[in-house]
């Protein structure tokens, strides 16, 4: 007799070697679309958006690229997930992460073509994941207690993770607006204090660090343009009718004359408000809510300039730079503590008019002004500006530092083939298969820069014989190069995510053995 | 059939439109079932012991989730048919109960409808059989308790409740950590448990989880986090020998539930009530300050304005913490919950050492830590993963480790593990099947056989040869008399579960057996089968 329907209509479900087909082929192709924009040489993709206007985004940034994309499979949904992680986690290495995972799926699919059991191979990559991250641990290199080293070390890190973006060209320039910047954190890894201004216009080398602080915004009609020694308010209170809060309250009146006195009454109110905030004694008021027309005037007549209308985070980094606190009440004008700065003054970027703290207390926020040709080009550099200083910001609390340009790879590839060899029964073919998936990372970056993959690793690998080199590839030359003294270093961190999460995915995908689908729930068709 | 006659000769409808029904009856309808309720079995069959596989489940949203869960993968799985739920049922009621054992149950329900369907075809009454395995799993009940063991433990010797902790992890994703999440669950439980009363409120025990970071960084804080954080971003990060007040009320005016009207007709009016509002909101901050509370933890939002009195008079604030969370703050920190100013005193702050915000990653993630409660028990497990999918499923692996803590405190007898107990109930059902006269003889051995489903499963999964293992432990359980011998499922080299320290919990095992007689005889019982058809 016909089993009857078990599971509800439209649902499928994939089991056994189809089901562990369908989750390596889906992230197979996941990392194969990624795969081409690694390394320094890698390409970049072209977005384009569904929605209206149809956006053009142009990125090489693995992360954005998955997220943008809309996908069906389960397993490559899988791959997606950890290069989010891996962006919120560390920033960078986002595409690594993918094509590790995918390469080690590949591998393993060869070893289940085989009649290994995925059981088996999930133990051997615990195995050599393990040994891959002790051999790292070895070969790390803490400079934490040299300042100097330290930040040659962090001007590295930011110029390799550069040089694979849009910012290449000016990437001295780039690592050192990063690096500064994050110095200016102290430790904290808060990357809302670092603010980026986008203005198209100027060349990407036009770019600049401001120690102060530049808000994007309008000084209000009428009201000084320059200030010294400013003494700032930042507040957050509505500013255009003081409404009563009281739940419930409103006005009801049976004659013009009362809307009238009201009217007055309420303009009142709003005149004490003012003077209260003006009798802190400041000559500056930046406000995170709308500022009528009407106290704006009221600022203006009292000489104090007045800024409406600031996003939140803008107030947060304000309010951190002056070090002022956000206020929302104005009686005790003693208990409120005001920023200060040296100097306001409203400064052109190409045609745009912004607001410029400068000289300010406290120096934990700064701001990137990104000039370039494009709003496409501006938002790539952005990115990947973004990508580097969050790992810097690692980097600072974990200062262990790596080399790069395959370096890495080829190091922990050593020692697990090594385990491999030393390990008795079928495990050793998974450990084996793991090694070939690190290797695939300096070959991608070898093809992606159109150099002569095999002939490289295979001098790379004699090279790693050796102990202790230092040998990796130099993209630019196209030969086997010393990574120290090219200065190309990697955050151990980076690294040491990119191998826990990809190993962590591969085997989640491989102990799947069936797949159920529910019915994709059905959208209101309201066309 | 559907048509009946009166007494008069006229026909009248018992089943109404009768053709638009199917309608299946006697065997065929016992058979259609039984072939469903295995169709589910057999799906959850090779997610079975410490080398089963996981299940990828796509939800209508298109949410993916992975596990090997037995309660999970029926839940979200999105069943159609009638028995198939049942058996969904069946899984879940065994999570409520035991919280561990979920695949293990439905396998075996699955067994037991198998031999079932084999005795039907010899003609023997459905009810018959009922009777049949309902003697036998009593049987199976009392042997279980008889080849049980009672272990012994305290607050200071976990041991054994972790090895056991490590059994129910072993067939997780999170088995490459189990030592250390086995020993986080039990130290969890035993910091809540009531070890006097033998009673465990799993509900003081909160798992939190946060992408990122990795498996190992997985903790366990005596206290309680939130992930929210302070409302104004300039007040301090961290707060020692905090006095909290766990407030309800929203630091907003009040909100009479009555529907009322303040009308504004006279410019006095309007400036008295603009007084009263500014009064009321310094009157809230003063009155937690009064009583001398150095951190306010509210449910509700907080008007600007008082945000901001607060932030003035150093008083720090979490706002939009959830009524759960609450309660457990409220717990931990042996403060009460206060649902107006009015109510207010020194007496009903909480304690705690220490306060603290920990922020996260590159992204504006910042979680409250709140640690050194002056009443300790309320614990959270804190876990991190490469993604999300993985916290999920720790946090249903921790859960179920959780539960098995609990039930050993319970009742600290165990059973072996590793299907030897299974095996050592097979053998004595089908000793005690000769006693019984009658039909039901045939029923019992069928239960016999159905109880070697678990070990065959365990080991088909791990890649053993499932009749010979099964064929060679069970002869040596008779030969030795040694209810520990089961299957060797990670290849150590001995399977004698005692030397593997694999125990499972007794209680766990009995209500398998049980949830699994019950449903299967509810199964059987049914013989008739209408549905309407598709519409």
């Amino acid at each position: 007799m016909a089993i009857e329907k078990l599971l509800k209509d439209e649902a499928t479900e994939e089991k056994g070697e189809r089901a562990r087909m369908a989750s390596f082929v889906g992230a197979m192709a996941i990392a194969d679309l990624v795969k081409t924009t690694l390394g320094p040489k890698g390409m970049d993709k072209i977005l384009q958006s569904t929605g209206r206007g149809h956006s053009v985004t142009v990125t090489n940034d693995g992360a954005t690229i998955l997220k943008s994309l809309h996908i069906d499979n389960p397993a490559a949904k899988v791959l997606v997930d950890i290069s989010k992680v891996q962006d919120d986690e560390v920033g960078d290495g986002t595409t690594s992460v993918v094509v590790l995972a995918g390469e080690l799926l590949r591998e393993a699919e060869k070893l289940v073509n085989a009649k290994i059991h995925p059981m088996t191979i999930i133990s051997g990559y615990r195995m050599a994941a393990e040994c891959a991250k002790n051999a790292l641990l070895e070969k790390v290199v803490d400079n934490k207690l040299d300042a100097e080293k330290f930040k040659a070390d962090l001007m590295k890190i930011a110029m390799t993770t550069l040089s694979s973006k849009i910012l290449s060209q000016d990437k001295e320039h780039f690592a050192k607006l990063a690096v500064d910047a994050v110095m200016r954190l102290k430790g904290s890894t808060n990357l809302e204090a670092i603010q980026i201004i986008k203005k198209p216009g100027g060349s990407l080398k036009d770019s600049f660090l401001d120690e102060g602080f530049i808000l994007d915004k309008k000084i209000g009609v009428g009201q000084p343009k320059r200030i010294e020694n400013a003494k700032i308010l930042v507040a957050n209170t509505a500013m255009d009718t003081d409404k009563v809060k009281i739940y419930g309250a409103r006005v009801r009146v049976d004659s013009m004359a009362k809307v009238a006195e009201i009217e007055v009454a309420e303009k009142e109110k709003m005149r004490e408000k003012v003077q209260k905030i003006i009798n802190h004694g400041i000559n500056c008021f930046v406000n995170r809510q709308l500022i009528y027309n009407f106290p704006e005037e009221l600022f203006a007549d009292a000489g104090v300039l007045a800024i409406e209308h600031a996003d939140f985070d803008g107030i947060e980094r304000l309010a951190l730079v002056t070090g002022g606190e956000i206020a929302s009440t104005f009686d005790n004008p003693e208990s409120v503590k005001l920023g200060h700065c040296k100097l306001i003054e409203e400064i052109m970027i190409g045609e745009d008019k912004l607001i410029h703290f400068s000289g300010v207390d406290m120096g934990q926020a700064c701001t990137i002004v990104l000039r370039g040709a494009s709003p496409h080009m501006l938002d790539e550099a952005e990115r990947s500006l973004h990508d580097a200083l969050c790992v810097l910001s690692q980097t600072v609390n974990d200062s262990r530092v790596l080399l790069g340009g395959g370096w890495p790879e080829m190091v922990m590839a050593k020692s697990v083939d090594e385990l491999a060899r030393k390990t008795p029964g079928k495990r050793s073919h998974a450990i084996e298969a793991f090694s070939r998936a690190l290797v695939a990372i300096p070959t991608t970056i070898a093809d992606n820069a159109g150099l002569d993959s095999a002939e490289l690793i295979a001098q790379l690998r004699a090279e790693h014989h050796k102990e202790g080199s230092n040998a990796g590839i130099d993209v630019i030359s196209g030969s086997v190069g010393d990574m120290a003294e090219l200065g190309i270093s990697e955050a151990f961190k980076v690294k040491q995510a990119v191998l826990l999460s990809a190993t962590e995915a591969a085997e989640m995908i491989l102990r799947v053995d069936e797949i159920i689908t529910c019915a994709p729930r059905r959208r209101e068709d309201r066309m | 059939m559907a048509l009946a006659f009166d007494e008069f000769g006229r026909p009248f409808i018992i089943l109404k439109e009768q053709e638009q029904k199917t309608r299946l009856r006697g065997l065929d309808a016992q058979k259609a079932n039984i072939a469903s309720g295995k169709a589910v079995a057999r799906i959850l069959r090779t997610s079975l012991g410490p080398k089963g596989m996981d299940k990828m489940l796509q939800s209508p949203d298109g949410d993916v989730t992975i596990t090997n869960d037995g309660a999970t993968i029926l839940e979200q799985m999105d069943v159609d048919n009638q028995i198939a739920k049942l058996m969904v049922e069946l899984s879940r009621s065994q999570d409520y109960e035991i919280g561990d054992g979920t695949t293990g149950v439905v396998v075996m329900a699955g067994a037991l409808l198998e031999q079932a369907e084999k005795l039907l075809e010899r003609g023997i009454h459905p009810i018959r059989i009922a009777e049949g395995y309902e003697v036998a799993s009593r049987i199976a009940f009392e042997h279980l308790e008889r080849i049980s063991h009672k272990f012994e433990f305290s607050a200071t010797n976990i041991e054994p409740l972790v090895q056991t902790c490590m059994t129910t992890l072993s067939s997780k994703i999170v088995n490459r950590c189990k030592r250390s999440l086995a020993e986080i669950a039990v130290k969890a439980v035993l910091a809540v448990a009531d070890l006097e009363r033998k009673d465990v409120n799993l509900d003081l025990i909160k798992v939190e989880g946060k992408v990122g970071g990795k498996l190992e960084d997985t903790e366990l804080i005596f206290g309680i986090v939130v992930d929210k954080d302070m409302s104004h971003p300039q007040m301090p990060k961290q707060i020692e020998d905090a006095k909290i007040a766990i407030l309800t009320c929203p630091f907003e005016p009040p909100k009479p539930k009555t529907k009322h009207k303040v009308d504004i007709d006279t410019v006095e009016k309007f400036q008295t009530l603009r007084q009263q509002e500014q009064k009321y909101f310094d009157d809230m901050v003063q009155k937690c300050k009064d009583v001398g509370a150095t951190l306010v933890i509210c449910q509700w939002g907080f008007d600007d304005e008082a945000n901001h009195l607060l932030m003035n008079r150093n008083l720090p604030a979490v706002r939009w913490v959830g009524g759960v969370e609450l309660e457990l703050i409220a717990i931990a920190t042996g403060g009460r919950i206060v649902p107006r100013f009015q109510e207010l005193t020194p007496e009903k702050l909480g304690r705690a050492g220490l306060v603290r915000e920990k922020a996260f990653g590159t992204t504006k993630d910042r979680m409250i830590y709140i640690e050194h409660c002056a009443n300790s028990r309320a614990v959270t497990i804190f876990i991190r993963g490469g993604n999300k999918m993985m916290i999920e499923e720790t946090k249903r692996s921790i859960h179920d480790a959780l539960c098995v803590a609990r039930n050993l405190i319970r009742n600290n007898s165990i059973v072996y593990g590793g299907g030897s107990a299974e095996i050592s109930c097979s053998i004595a059902v089908e000793a005690a099947a000769d006693k019984y006269p009658g039909v039901e003889q045939y029923a019992i051995r069928g239960f016999a056989d159905a109880l070697d489903a678990i070990p065959m499963a365990l080991a088909e999964n791990s890649g053993l040869q499932p009749i010979e293992t099964l064929s060679a432990v069970k002869s040596q359980q008779i030969k030795e008399n040694n209810s520990c011998c089961g299957i060797d499922c990670n290849d150590v080299g001995t399977n004698d579960m005692r030397e593997q320290n694999v125990f499972e919990t007794l209680i766990g095992k009995q209500q398998q057996i049980l949830l699994a007689t019950q449903v299967v005889k509810m199964i059987l019982k049914i013989d008739d089968v209408i549905s309407p058809s598709d519409y």
